[in-house]
Order: structure tokens, then C-alpha cells, then sequence
């Protein structure tokens, strides 16, 4: 395949950064979108010039490490995918493809396509852990715990941080990553008697991050690889009216 | 005291509690524009229910009814405005535009709230000018003997039936992605409801807009009550 490329490059976080054209010419279709990021690269670095730098760890579809927005959405318009499961077969020969880096401010570019996604980190610091150790896990049945809530809870678990969920969002909110975080624990008997302090704190976390406000538009749930429901959403907003009342009244 | 103050305060700095002044008051707007159609459709029915309507409604409560209902609309207006512009200016703050944007779900409804939003706050407070403060003298004095009459004659200028058509599509608009998602805001939503109240949103903007529609079309176009 052969294909044109129109890559966000920026020399780092305070550079300024531009749409660079590139083509790459004699790509399998059988490649990942990673493996062809590595085959221009290779190019690129055999004719002396900066390869695109890219974030990348475990290349199966689990660890959230790898980002870019691809013609215009996270991850590809392929549905619950990361980027590295996207393979060059799913584009057209001779086709532009727009690679852009996740967009937020709560996310700054460090270097091409690598964003900094800490602000993560930080929201979970703030109270996505649970403060007792609760030892090894429990044996089956021990604690019991209904088949709908453990469902609930395992589909929130599933986030795994990547990031979309803000890039898709048109106002860059965190609420999809914050609801799938809080309402995994919240749901649980672990997690449960910490669920007020908790989830004041992770959504406060949130907004001094500066990340934006979420209206309602499901393109974090659309975007998202691991298909966590927007419904989380509507829990967090629950638990956090809930936890404020109490916070003020009680 | 101090405590309770400044758990509103933090309420209202958080991007949740913000959404909810905005879902709440969206939600008294929602039920308000059902009561305003049902009395404004009695001009169907003729001249003197639609006066008698008029009459009963700005005696209720011996005027007070009205009065109360007011403050409580023009209260919920000023927290609804408030609160979105600021959550707009927060969210274009959080967010650095793409070259190349494309989005997979987002209705064209949710992608101009802000301006849907603007254009009918524009039309209230024409409207307020137009058929409750009446700054037009003639219409004044036609609304003091029949507020029946003012409906005709006011709707006989093709300008405020056009600004009336378009802000009631944007109103419509803006109801479709509103409804359901004042209920999403405040927790409501579910896996079970979630798709329910997207429909019973659309049925409910667009009852809304035939409604509001039909008065000033019958009047201008088919020539009714002239």
C-alpha cells in the first residue's frame, strides 16, 4: 500500500509544532498502524531526519500506553480498538491519514505524538485506591457480592487509562476515566466505605487539572477501546451530588 | 453556617454541581414550556376561553401566582445562562483544536447548544418586550381590552413570525439533546432508560415545536382570528 501521511511534529513541549507531510510507500496491509509508524521511521532515520516520535509499550491492546488521533478520532474510527490493534487493511491504498497527538490542555506534548498523561495519575493519587490492604484476593464466593454488580464493576475495571475518553471529547473532559475509576471501587464492599471521600476527591482532582466539563455528547463512550458505558457517567454524577449534600449537611 | 456556604460554594466551582444548576433549571424550562403551550393553544378554541385563560392565570393567587412564577423563571434564566457560559468558556480552554476533527456520535443538536441557546435567550427577551411588557403602544392598548386580539395582531408582522419560527427550531434543537440530558446529568440515566429518554426528548422538542409553531403559521398563513 502505498499512502500519504500528515503527521503532527513538534520538537518539544514548548516548540511550536506543524502538520508535516510524509509518504509511506510499500506498506503490507497485514502491518499494524505502530508497525508502519516503524517502517517510515526507518526511512526517515536512514536518510539522517528525526524519527515521529510515538508512545508504545505493549503492542496487544492492554496496557493503554499507545495514543494518536487518527483522521480525526482516537484510536481510529475501527470500533473498541487501540491503536496498536489497527491494521493498514482497514485503510484504503493511496489514502491520507491524518495522525495527530491526544488534544488537551490536561495533556501537554512532550514531543510529536507523545502526550503527557499524568494528570491521570494524579486523579488516581487522589483517591482511585482503596486505603486498607484487603490481602490477596478473596476465595470465590467468600464475599458475596451480586452477578449484576460484579458485572458493573469488572466493565468499569476494564478502562485502562488511555486517554481517549478526553481525546474524543470536544470540551477534553475526564469524566468517562473518572466514573469508570470511582464507580469500579465505589460498587464494591472494598471499595464501598470510602465511596464519598472518594469520589469528592477524584472529581475534584479532575477539575483542577483543567479538564473541561462533560455535555452529554457520548464521544468518549464511542471512542473508547475497552467500550466502558457513558452510563458510569451518570453514577458518578449521582455519587457526587450524593457525597456533597453529605459533605455540607451531615 | 460557614460550612454549608462553602459547600455550595465548592458545588458550584465543580464542573458536576455547575451541570446540575444547568439540568435543573433546564428541567423547570421543560416542564414551564408544557403549561405556556397548553394555555397558548386555547386560542384555538376561541376568543373568550383565551381571555378567560388570561384572566384566571393574572388572578391566581390574587396575582400573586404569577408574580412567583415569574422570579422563579427569571431566577432559573439567569442560573441556566450563567452557569453554561462559563462551562463553555472552561471547556474551549481545556481543548486544543485538531487539524483534522471528525466525531463518531455527537448529534448536531449537542454541537451548537451554546449558540441554539443564545438565539432563544435572544428571542425571550423580545418576546417578554413584545407580549408581556408591550412596548408597542397600539398592542397595548388592543392587549388591555383582549389579549386574544393582541395574539392576532401581533403575529400579522411577518418579521416576528419569521425570528418566531427560527427560535422555535433552535429551541427545538436545543430540547432534543437538553431533555435527556438533563436527566443523564442528574444521575437518572441508566443502561435501561438511557435510549428511552433520548426518544421521549426528541417526541417532547419536537410536541413543543408544532405546538408553538401552529399559532403564529394558522394566524400569518391561513389567516385565522382575522
Amino acid at each position: 500500500m502505498n499512502l500519504t501521511l500528515k503527521v503532527w511534529r513538534q520538537a518539544g513541549p514548548d516548540a511550536q509544532g506543524h502538520i508535516e507531510t510524509y509518504p509511506a510507500n510499500d506498506i503490507p496491509a497485514s502491518a499494524s498502524f505502530l508497525e508502519m509508524l516503524d517502517i517510515v521511521n526507518e526511512g526517515l532515520i536512514a536518510k539522517g531526519e528525526e524519527p515521529i516520535h510515538f508512545d508504545h509499550d505493549c503492542r496487544e491492546g492492554i496496557c493503554g500506553m499507545c495514543s494518536l488521533n487518527i483522521n480525526g478520532v482516537p484510536h481510529s474510527k475501527e470500533k473498541a480498538v487501540t491503536t496498536c490493534q489497527v491494521h493498514m487493511r482497514h485503510f484504503k491504498d493511496g489514502e491520507t491519514i491524518w495522525i495527530e497527538p491526544f488534544r488537551a490542555n490536561a495533556f501537554p506534548v512532550l514531543k510529536d505524538l507523545v502526550v503527557d498523561r499524568s494528570s491521570f495519575d494524579r486523579i488516581i493519587a487522589a483517591g482511585g485506591y482503596i486505603d486498607v490492604r484487603t490481602g490477596s484476593a478473596p476465595d470465590a464466593n467468600s464475599v458475596p457480592i451480586g452477578k449484576n454488580i460484579a458485572d458493573e464493576a469488572f466493565e468499569a475495571a476494564a478502562c485502562i487509562g488511555c486517554g481517549a475518553c478526553v481525546a474524543a471529547c470536544k470540551n477534553a473532559s475526564a469524566m468517562l476515566f473518572v466514573a469508570a475509576k470511582a464507580g469500579h471501587l465505589n460498587q464494591l464492599p472494598q471499595g464501598k466505605p470510602e465511596k464519598d471521600k472518594r469520589t469528592l476527591a477524584m472529581v475534584r482532582a479532575m477539575d483542577d487539572e483543567g479538564f473541561g466539563n462533560c455535555t452529554n455528547q457520548y464521544e468518549c463512550e464511542a471512542a473508547c477501546p475497552k467500550e466502558i458505558s457513558a452510563d458510569n457517567i451518570a453514577k458518578l454524577n449521582r455519587d457526587y451530588l450524593a457525597a456533597s449534600a453529605k459533605e455540607a449537611l451531615v | 453556617m460557614t460550612a454549608l456556604t462553602q459547600s455550595v460554594r465548592s458545588l458550584w466551582d465543580s464542573s458536576i454541581g455547575k451541570k446540575t444548576v444547568v439540568a435543573v433549571t433546564g428541567l423547570v424550562f421543560i416542564g414551564f414550556l408544557v403549561a405556556h403551550l397548553i394555555g397558548n393553544l386555547l386560542v384555538f378554541v376561541g376568543e373568550e376561553a383565551f381571555n378567560h385563560y388570561a384572566e384566571w392565570l393574572h388572578g391566581l393567587g390574587h396575582g400573586a401566582a404569577v408574580w412567583v412564577a415569574r422570579l422563579v423563571l427569571l431566577g432559573s434564566l439567569v442560573l441556566h445562562v450563567v452557569a453554561t457560559v462559563s462551562l463553555t468558556r472552561q471547556n474551549r480552554a481545556a481543548r486544543i483544536a485538531y487539524a483534522h476533527e471528525d466525531t463518531l456520535r455527537a448529534s448536531k443538536s449537542s454541537k451548537i447548544m451554546i449558540w441554539s441557546g443564545l438565539t432563544v435567550l435572544a428571542f425571550i427577551i423580545f418576546h417578554i418586550l413584545h407580549f408581556t411588557v408591550r412596548t408597542d403602544a397600539q398592542l397595548a392598548k388592543i392587549a388591555a381590552e383582549s389579549p386574544y386580539q393582541m395574539v392576532i395582531v401581533g403575529f400579522q408582522n411577518w418579521l416576528v413570525v419569521i425570528f418566531y419560527a427560527i427560535s422555535m427550531t433552535l429551541l427545538c434543537s436545543h430540547l432534543s439533546h437538553g431533555f435527556s440530558s438533563a436527566f443523564q446529568t442528574l444521575g437518572f440515566s441508566s443502561s435501561k432508560t438511557r435510549s428511552l429518554l433520548d426518544k421521549l426528548g426528541k417526541a417532547y422538542s419536537l410536541l413543543i415545536l408544532v405546538g408553538f409553531l401552529s399559532i403564529p403559521i394558522s394566524i400569518r398563513i391561513f389567516g385565522y382570528g382575522s
